[in-house]
């Protein structure tokens, strides 16, 4: 038998004969008799509290079947969960009502739930109940809430500071004292709103008799949906089955128990009736989490090679009213990890406020804390290369982890990377952006009074999301470790259950690919399913970039399982011992002899009717393996980003965009590509384009399409990328994970190149975006001057 | 994303489509919908009924009419941009249709919904105004024909009568070494103009200008000439150094609004840039 | 009050009595079972809903099904003929031009359009051309270059073309 589509190949995607043809199956497609549809009418205000809610009028408009208030779902259900809970702080987490009771606390809180006919007639009803409202002083940003006075959201959490993480490591203080330069830089990572092109929503029916809720809704992690619903409705998990299948998009917004799941779960009980509830996208930029919204303070101290031997960071994490499902883990572990990046601070103290605010929660977005920390640590090195006259390569081979010194603990010992060639990927980025030419080119520009900028990332990530020992000293409320199912049919044809559940990252195949490199099964005979927890073991889903990482891993010790097993059978077959026969691309063959040969189908044949099974095998080919990695994989590269201003506009175009990453071993270039791309739009959008803005009354401006900018066709080049392969020792095929890699490189690569731009107008930090009003402020000020 | 309920009406002529508003004064017309199907969606408009001139004949169609251009009422960007009339006498409106919205809304959106909605960010009416454009419109006491100038009053609103509605749009053969340009700055998100500025530049036989409308759209909450720059260019010559002295009068005496993307100030600073660029296109055109 | 409609769609010819204000996107998916239409947003802006109307691209969710009585539609699932794929989207399946396939309906709707427009497109033609599709996860780069595998292809065999 030939493989078909070895591991590294660029076969066309599995997935994609549907979705081009209008067969995909999204929540929205649910179609179930008596189905009825939910609207959710939402707060206006951003702190009030209810006086009192008149559903009369609603009640009796044509097609409504019920409506549900704050007060009549308390016995339903129970508060929206916050699971992870960082251990080392003293986090206090706020009750979470999935409809406010009392009090809302953000504009876009749920006060109300109606169940009509169909959607129009449910929001006519909405729209006809009264509720009144006794308005609050409220507060939007971190650092105003953190203030004496402050309105406070919560009595229980004096000062709206739900949690104070401290993790260090080294000497920080004596680090500054020895330092040849110390500065202070405020930096802020704006608010944003993810975006998933598919809202969120969900379809639960509660099914009379048999006492089992299905719920199909678009989320990340399926068995984390069944596992936290059964703690919130007391139905128990044997009743609950989740089905997520295709999903249009994530991005970190559909990781978290939503509100609105929970909500219509409980109805469907109450009624006997399946619910539909779909957000549109005005109610989803206030009801699902948005992502980052930090200010971080920085204390940089550096010797005078550009060496930087210490870093302290105050960081103010906007949570929103409530502490989302993963939320408190994003601003303490996930972004104090990474924050001393590719390089080698032997110094590092990091203390982390999670404030509470009158916003939407926030919660993972692409990269979730990585971004954060990747855009301090990459602006740092800028800034130290310009206040000690260096180039910004420069200073950043000075402080790169050299790759020698692999596995690397950082300076707390919190964590330890795998493996890394740093200078690999930048030597290779700056022969393709051609770095002397380019430097000239600059200098020609600014001749001309041109704004021309060059930018660097030199980004780590932490990726593979693991290993459960680590989650639980973080304080995640789960594992994570990752499940497979190898399922051998009698026909040869091979099943494959993942706990993963990916939203376009092309498991599909690149899981096929895996197993035909294990086994020799062609692709066409693989399916690979994943999104039902009624059929697949328990697994914790796709974020983090942890898919392949560790669900492909999980996958490979599976196949290996059955291909040991088919060795016993097929060495049984031909009358030999299991050690004189070798599986070779899918048979098992005699050694030295491969015209003596029992084929895959042969042998899954055999493994079925067990008429003749070696003594102790059992019968069938089904063989499950759960995955815990040692550690987590750190991807790694250099980007360069290269753009022109036009000063009369303020906008930044980007010329040029060089992406080099090492993301270990490549099992599908094309879907790895396709990954980088996004990313690297992403991130880029972030630097330029998005940013969620609230007035001080909590009103949110940009509340829908035509406010908020996610980058069009136009809105970006298209991006040179190549690769380096420095494998991940931590799983058998060597993988590391791209899923995040260019949102988190890009960011600070584009503000770098845009500060460049503007230096000989001696900026030297400006926060994001870099919208070209902001950019041209900068420069009509400079001007001015 | 769910409108309201309304009664719905489709007209198979004018007079039926002005009988149906004098009976209906809270109906809205809709045509393309490309303005008001979006507000309904959000409920930030709820019409008691709509009326439908889908099909009323008579409001189709781009002609040739004494050397200049007739639009129909209902003729949509796209046909703008695919009409060899447009292209040989009237390109700036297929320039200007070219960037308006994207290839589904240009399939749908017509220059008469455009100008009847009188969004301050549409790129129309700047474009109408440049032009010196004439609007038909019919009501209960027939047909009339008002001038662009008299036709925006104020954000969302025109001088149309409640019962009126725009039948054509007309015109005239621009005078010979007249240039035309529409420069756009999109917004970010909608894609409408945060500034977009219309210039039609006429030459005089010494090179210098002789005539000029150039006219702002998306800046502020009205459409409106740049009245100082026009008449700071007449009889001068388009250096770039008179375009640029005369654009930057363009901002006077403008209202602007502002938003999280571009406060009043950098609009007016917009103004000034895009009506430069438009002026310098316009006149290297005239210049031929 | 309820109108009735007479809407043909992918070749079949459907009368329905709907409410005035049932969107078209509305009626594809949930009157007609269409859904491979999709819903991405409420102000017009994402594409995700496009289809061809009387042979042209228009955002369904920005058309009262009223509107299109006596239309001829074609949707995404309409678009292969004889079970052979549309060269547009052949392209996008050769070229990675979708990850969560989201969006891919409307942009794959809106390109027929842009190719009909332009058969031989420039990138940046294309991009500009894509202004009322948006996409989340690609970052475009494939997208385009679908667009101009197609475009190759369906200059190479304009029997392929498919858009009549």
């Amino acid at each position: 038998m030939v493989a078909s589509s070895p591991f590294g190949s660029s076969i066309k995607r599995r997935e994609d004969p549907r979705l081009i043809t209008g067969a995909g199956h999204y929540t929205d497609d649910v179609r179930l008799p008596g189905m009825l549809s939910m609207a959710i009418l939402r707060s206006p205000h951003a702190h009030a509290r209810i006086v009192n809610i008149d559903t009369s009028a609603a009640k009796a408009m044509p097609g409504v079947v019920a409506i549900y208030t704050g007060a009549d779902l308390v016995d339903l259900v129970a508060p929206v969960p916050c699971a992870w809970q960082p251990k080392n702080s003293d986090i206090k987490v706020p009750e979470y009502r999935p409809l406010a009771v009392d009090t809302v606390r953000y504009v876009g809180d749920g006060v109300a739930a109606v169940v009509a006919e169909n959607r129009y007639m449910a929001e006519d009803a909405a729209a006809a109940i009264n509720v009144q409202y006794d308005t609050l002083p409220v507060v939007v940003h971190q650092l105003d809430a953190m203030k004496d006075g402050a309105p406070q959201l919560y009595d229980s959490v004096p000062n709206n500071v739900a949690f104070h993480f401290h993790l260090e490591g080294g000497d920080v203080d004596a680090a500054f004292q020895k330092a040849d330069l110390t500065f202070k830089q405020r930096l802020v990572n704006q608010r944003l709103i993810p975006n998933a092109m598919e809202t969120r929503g969900a379809v639960a029916s509660y099914q009379r008799g048999s006492n089992e809720l299905t719920l199909w809704c678009t989320t990340q992690n399926p068995h984390i949906v069944r596992f936290l619903m059964s703690l919130c409705t007391n139905i128990p998990e044997t009743q609950i089955r989740v089905l997520s299948q295709d999903i249009g998009g994530g991005f970190g917004s559909k990781i978290a128990m939503q509100a609105g799941e929970m909500i219509a779960s409980v109805i469907s009980k109450d009624l006997l009736r399946p619910i539909k509830w779909m957000e549109d996208r005005s109610e989803n930029y206030v009801s699902t989490t948005h992502g980052r919204d930090h200010v971080d303070d920085v204390e940089v101290a550096a010797m005078k090679d550009g060496r930087v031997v210490g870093l302290k960071v105050t960081a103010y994490a906007n949570m929103g009213a409530y502490l989302s499902t993963a939320a408190p883990g994003v601003p303490t572990w996930l972004f104090t990890v990474t924050q001393s990046g590719a390089y080698d601070i032997p110094n590092v103290a990091s203390d982390v406020y999670g404030v509470l605010t009158n916003t939407t929660a926030t919660d993972a977005y692409r990269g979730a804390g990585r971004p954060e920390a990747t855009y301090l640590i990459e602006r740092v090195m800028d800034l130290v290369a310009k206040k000690l006259n260096l180039d910004p390569t420069e200073v950043r081979r000075k402080n790169f982890i050299p790759s020698d010194a692999f596995p690397y603990s950082i300076a707390s010992g919190a964590i330890a990377y795998d493996s890394g060639d740093y200078d690999k990927t930048l030597d290779r980025a700056l022969e393709m952006i051609d770095y002397a030419a380019l430097r000239k080119e600059q200098e020609q520009a600014r001749a001309e009074g041109r704004l021309f900028g060059v930018g660097f990332s030199t980004y780590i990530e932490v990726c593979g999301l693991a290993p459960s020992a680590a989650a639980g000293a973080m304080g995640f409320g789960g594992g994570l470790y990752e499940s497979a199912v190898v399922r051998v049919h009698p026909t040869g044809k091979v099943t494959v259950l993942t706990g993963i559940n990916p939203q376009g990252q092309g498991e599909g195949t690149t899981f096929a690919q895996l197993l035909n490199g294990e086994l020799g099964v062609p692709v066409e005979d693989i399916e690979i399913v994943w999104g039902d927890t009624d059929r697949i073991p328990m697994g914790w889903g796709t974020y983090g970039s942890r898919s392949t990482a560790v669900g492909g891993s999980a996958l490979v010790f599976a196949a290996r399982k059955v291909r040991d097993k088919m060795m016993k059978i097929g060495a049984h077959l031909l009358e030999v011992s299991p050690e004189e026969v070798v599986f070779d691309q899918g048979s098992v063959h005699v050694k030295g002899a491969p015209d003596q040969v029992k084929s895959f189908g042969e042998i899954a044949l055999a493994a079925y009717t067990a008429w003749n099974m070696p003594e102790g095998v059992t019968p069938g080919l089904d063989e499950s393996y759960f995955f815990d990695p040692v550690s987590n994989t750190f991807p790694f590269g250099a980007h360069v980003c290269v753009v022109e201003i036009d000063k009369d506009s303020g906008k930044a175009d980007v010329r040029r965009y060089v992406a080099v990453d090492d993301v270990g071993n490549v099992i599908n270039p094309m879907i790895v590509d396709g990954q980088i791309h996004g990313g690297i739009a992403q991130g880029l959008a972030q630097a330029v384009l998005e940013t969620a803005v609230y007035d001080d009354n909590g009103q949110l401006l940009s509340g829908t399409m035509m406010d908020y900018a996610i980058p069009k066709a136009s809105s970006f080049p298209n991006y040179e990328l190549d690769r380096t392969v420095t494998p991940c020792p931590f799983n058998p095929m060597g993988l590391k994970g791209v899923g995040e890699a260019g949102t988190i490189a890009s960011t600070p690569a584009i503000m770098n190149a845009i500060v460049d731009a503007l230096s000989p107008l001696g900026v030297e930090h400006f926060d994001m975006p870099a919208s070209p009003q902001r950019i041209w402020q900068l420069v009509h000020e400079q001007k001015g001057n | 994303m769910y409108p309201s309920a309304f009664d719905y009406f489709r007209p198979s002529s004018v007079d039926e489509v002005v009988k149906l508003l004098q009976e209906n004064p809270e109906g809205k017309i809709i045509a393309g919908g490309h303005s008001l199907l979006p507000m309904m969606k959000l409920r930030l408009a709820a019409p008691a009924s709509l009326i439908d001139i889908g099909r009323v004949p008579g409001l189709d169609g781009i002609r040739s009419d004494n050397g200049g251009v007739a639009f129909g009422a209902r003729t949509t960007y796209d046909q703008i941009i695919k009409s060899d009339v447009v292209q040989q006498t009237l390109p700036v409106a297929a320039e200007a249709a070219g960037v308006v919205g994207d290839i589904q809304v240009r399939n749908r959106g017509t220059i008469g919904g455009s100008i009847a909605h009188a969004d301050p960010a549409a790129d129309f009416p700047a474009v109408l105004l440049a032009l010196d454009a004439k609007v038909n419109a019919t009501g209960p006491n027939g047909q009339r024909t008002i001038g662009i100038d008299d036709f925006f009053v104020d954000m969302f609103t025109t001088s149309l009568e409640p019962e009126e509605i725009v039948t054509e749009i007309s015109v005239a053969k621009p005078a010979a070494k007249t240039g035309m340009a529409y420069e756009k700055f999109s917004h970010p998100a909608s894609g409408y103009a945060i500034v977009g500025v219309a210039a039609s530049v006429t030459l005089g036989n010494d090179g210098n200008v002789s005539a000029a409308r150039i006219a702002i759209t998306g800046a502020g909450p009205i459409a409106v000439r740049a009245n100082g720059t026009e008449s700071a260019l007449v009889g001068q010559a388009p250096t770039a150094e008179n375009v640029k002295a005369a654009a930057q009068k363009a901002s006077d005496g403008m209202t602007f609004l502002g938003d999280i993307h571009a406060g009043e100030e950098y609009r007016a600073h917009l103004t000034r840039v895009f009506t430069e660029r438009a002026i310098n296109k316009a006149v290297e055109r005239a210049q031929g | 009050m309820k109108q009735q409609v007479t809407i043909t769609v992918n070749g079949t010819t459907h009368t329905n009595e709907v409410e005035p204000r049932l969107l078209l996107v509305h009626y594809l998916r949930d009157v007609l079972d269409l859904t491979g239409t999709h819903v991405g947003c409420d102000t017009s802006q994402c594409g995700a809903c496009t289809i061809e109307m009387n042979g042209s691209a228009v955002k369904s969710c920005t058309v009262l099904a009223v509107q299109a009585d006596g239309a001829e539609i074609t949707t995404i699932e309409g678009l292969a003929k004889g079970g052979e794929l549309h060269p547009i989207q052949e392209g996008f399946w050769e070229m990675h031009g979708l990850q969560c396939g989201f969006c891919t309906p409307g942009m794959i709707m809106t390109s027929v359009n842009l190719l009909k427009n332009n058969p031989h497109p420039t990138e940046a033609e294309i991009r500009h051309g894509l202004e009322g599709n948006l996409c989340r996860c690609t970052g475009y780069q494939n997208i385009v270059k679908a667009i101009q595998y197609a475009a190759d292809k369906m200059s190479a065999e304009p029997a392929a073309a498919g858009d009549d």
